[in-house]
């Protein structure tokens, strides 16, 4: 593997987070508890599509076969996207969606603090964008986790299933292979046992805060970030390209 | 039909840039100071209309009666004296 | 004179005093007196503003996860997120009159509060996405446009706010119209396909001829309504032809041609026949925009709970502390 290939597979898997998780929030849109909310879980998405589209055109630019950000999103099929399976699970009631974010925002405060030090400066200024974005997403999700848990028993008991039922997608955040390891001997990719450890004081302190019991995993689900999804993803694609794939020669 | 809650209403001002007055740019509703102070940063910023927030409880806002508007703003009519224009300065003086 | 009659010369005087003060030009405020028949046609009109906005929600929202490029699901997401912010300032400036959100939506629930027919119609192909925001933003920002200028204050303030964000939504409608036209055989059919479908919807949309129109009367001497069903629908025709010549759409009305007399296009018959079949319930996506409405309300109340729930338990545990 050349540098740029494991460039191309880094820009790549955090471009397909954003994508995914965007795809996920926009359908929230005339569906939220509150007008209000409608508003916020909607901005979030579109972070997360610009997100998308910069790390995606990137990593266009890193292969050199002249892809577009749109190429990379509309022409790819389920093996080729590489985003994590958490991003992609449906997403279920409004406590299962906050404790996602919850989840991912966090995970990505940490790594996007991290990634602002990187030697690609495309990178670097993605990573500095993208963080006072994050920080927000953080704070708007951690402020929910605290309402739902110490609401009302029915709105506890469902953020807690929420967050067993997740628990187990939340470990492949962390996971790397050998395109992070070549990276970070350079400086561009993130180390990640650190993040981890941070994730997991602040996920841990908001949830006893949040009255809810921290879930033991004996096993993490794997797999997106090498192209194995859940069932959901080609629900996903087949959806989202759908214009795309019927009508190939057409541009929008 | 029962009738839930949509939260509480909170006024929302804005500061279009730094150094600038605070204007009331409308309302949101929120169960609580955080949720309204997101909700307006949700609603009302989408733009860049703001650098600063702030956000009030509806119900803390005391508005002046109309029907007191003779007593309350028309006395202030006939002070002339309170604008600069009132004096009459001499010829020739300058940066006055 | 007796009680009755001195109520009856108080009423008579507020009423003076409150249409000296439309005459003028002045704005209404919340708490200036105001007769009971334009408060009641205020809520009725801003409530039933304010669901369109947010039932418009629907129809675009049909294609978020469709939306052909990244580009095309930025604009559409924001556009959509535009309306609901549009729903939004619009009950607030309804609450201002002392109904509440939770009383407007109930009304909407029961039936007695009305939202435009237009979004009765099915967002069917891409285009129609185009359609909507080319033909039905394009119509809705003529009489928002004349809104701003209504006499009551917030109403005012609310429309100010929300013709400036409308800005793009034409646009960005016109815009895929206009590429879908320069594109293939396929995409051609499909624009002129949905210009077929929404032309006359649109046209509906500014509501019955000034001659059948109920409300209008008061409404226009109190400066609530500035310009008449007619007029406001005559200009968006003037307006909108030109702009389907431009991409090459054409406009499903044989009887349309330019009147050089009126310097106006005159059109052919609108359907009263549908429109009022729509809007008494029989559109093609009645049920499904209020089940949808409904069924979205019904699930985020326990989160609304919880929400205060919290916020009493948080305000006690401060009172102990
Ligand atoms: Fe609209
Ligand atoms: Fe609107
Ligand atoms: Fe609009």
């Amino acid at each position: 593997m050349t540098t740029e290939q494991a460039l191309y597979k880094y820009c790549l898997r955090l471009g397909d987070n954003a994508l995914i998780q965007s795809y996920r929030l926009s359908e929230w849109c005339s569906n939220a508890p509150l007008l209000e909310e409608d508003l916020a879980l909607t901005n979030f998405a579109l972070d997360m599509i610009g997100r998308a589209q910069l790390l995606l055109s990137y990593a266009g630019v890193v292969e050199g076969m002249g892809k577009t950000d749109d190429d990379l999103a509309y022409r790819r099929g389920e093996r080729q996207f590489t985003n994590t399976l958490i991003s992609e699970l449906p997403n279920g009631d409004f406590a299962f969606t906050i404790a996602r974010l919850f989840f991912t925002s966090v995970y990505e405060y940490y790594f996007f603090t991290e990634l602002q030090n990187s030697a690609d400066t495309t990178l670097k200024a993605v990573a500095a964008k993208t963080l006072k974005e994050v920080k927000y997403h953080k704070a708007h999700a951690t402020d929910w986790m605290l309402r739902l848990g110490g609401g009302t028993e029915e709105s506890n008991t469902r953020v807690q299933a929420a967050v067993n039922a997740l628990w187990m997608y939340t470990g492949e955040q962390f996971e790397t292979d050998k395109a992070d390891a070549m990276l970070q001997d350079i400086n561009i990719a993130v180390d990640m046992p650190p993040v981890k450890d941070k994730w997991n004081v602040y996920v841990q302190e908001v949830l006893l805060d949040a009255g809810i019991s921290v879930p033991v995993a004996d096993y993490m689900q794997t797999g997106g970030r090498n192209g194995v999804h859940t069932e959901y993803l080609g629900h996903i694609l087949s959806e989202m390209q759908y214009l795309q794939r019927a009508y190939p020669d057409a541009t929008w | 039909m029962a009738i839930d809650s949509q939260l509480a209403i909170w006024e929302v001002f804005m500061q279009a840039k730094p150094g600038a007055n605070y204007i009331h740019a409308g309302s949101v509703h929120a169960s609580d100071k955080k949720m309204a102070l997101q909700n307006a940063r949700d609603t009302y910023t989408r733009r860049g209309e703001g650098t600063s927030i702030w956000v009030v409880p509806s119900d803390a806002i005391v508005a002046s009666n109309p029907d007191d508007n003779d007593m309350l703003f028309d006395p202030a009519n006939d002070k002339v004296y309170r604008h600069p224009t009132f004096y009459v300065m001499p010829e020739g003086a300058k940066a006055i | 004179m007796d009680v009755l009659e001195k109520t009856d010369s108080i009423q008579a005087e507020m009423l003076r005093h409150f249409e000296e003060k439309i005459e003028r030009g002045d704005a209404i405020e919340p708490r200036d007196k105001m007769p009971d028949a334009y408060r009641k046609h205020l809520i009725r009109q801003m409530s039933q503003h304010a669901h369109s906005e947010v039932i418009g929600m629907q129809p675009e929202g049909n294609w978020i996860t469709r939306a052909p490029s990244l580009r095309a699901k930025q604009i559409l997401l924001a556009k959509i997120q535009d309306e609901g912010g549009h729903g939004l300032y619009l009950y607030s400036a309804a609450e201002t009159l002392g109904v509440s959100r939770e009383e407007l939506i109930s009304q909407l629930h029961s039936g007695k509060a009305k939202y435009s027919n237009i979004f009765n119609y099915p967002a069917l192909t891409w285009a129609d996405i185009g359609a909507i925001g080319w033909l039905v933003d394009g119509a809705a920002i003529v009489n928002q446009v004349s809104l701003q200028r209504t006499s009551y204050g917030p109403y005012s303030r609310a429309m100010v706010r929300i013709c400036k964000e409308e800005s793009f939504h034409q646009r960005q409608g016109y815009e895929i119209m206009a590429k879908m036209m320069q594109g293939t055989k396929d995409q051609q059919e499909m624009a002129q396909d949905a210009m077929n479908r929404w032309w006359w919807p649109s046209l509906m949309m500014f509501g019955p001829h000034d001659s059948e129109s109920p409300h209008t009367g008061d409404a226009v001497k109190w400066k609530i309504k500035r310009h008449s069903n007619d007029e406001l629908r005559q200009k968006f025709i003037d307006k909108t032809v030109q702009q389907a010549e431009v991409i090459g759409l054409t406009i499903p009305d044989a009887d349309l041609k330019w009147n050089e007399a009126k310097g106006h296009y005159d059109h052919g018959p609108i359907d009263w026949n549908e429109f009022y079949r729509v809007i008494s319930g029989n559109g093609p996506c009645n049920r499904q925009r209020m089940e949808h409405h409904k069924r979205v309300h019904a699930e985020g109340a326990w989160v609304r709970e919880a929400a205060e729930a919290y916020r009493l338990r948080k305000e006690k545990e401060l009172l102990h502390l």
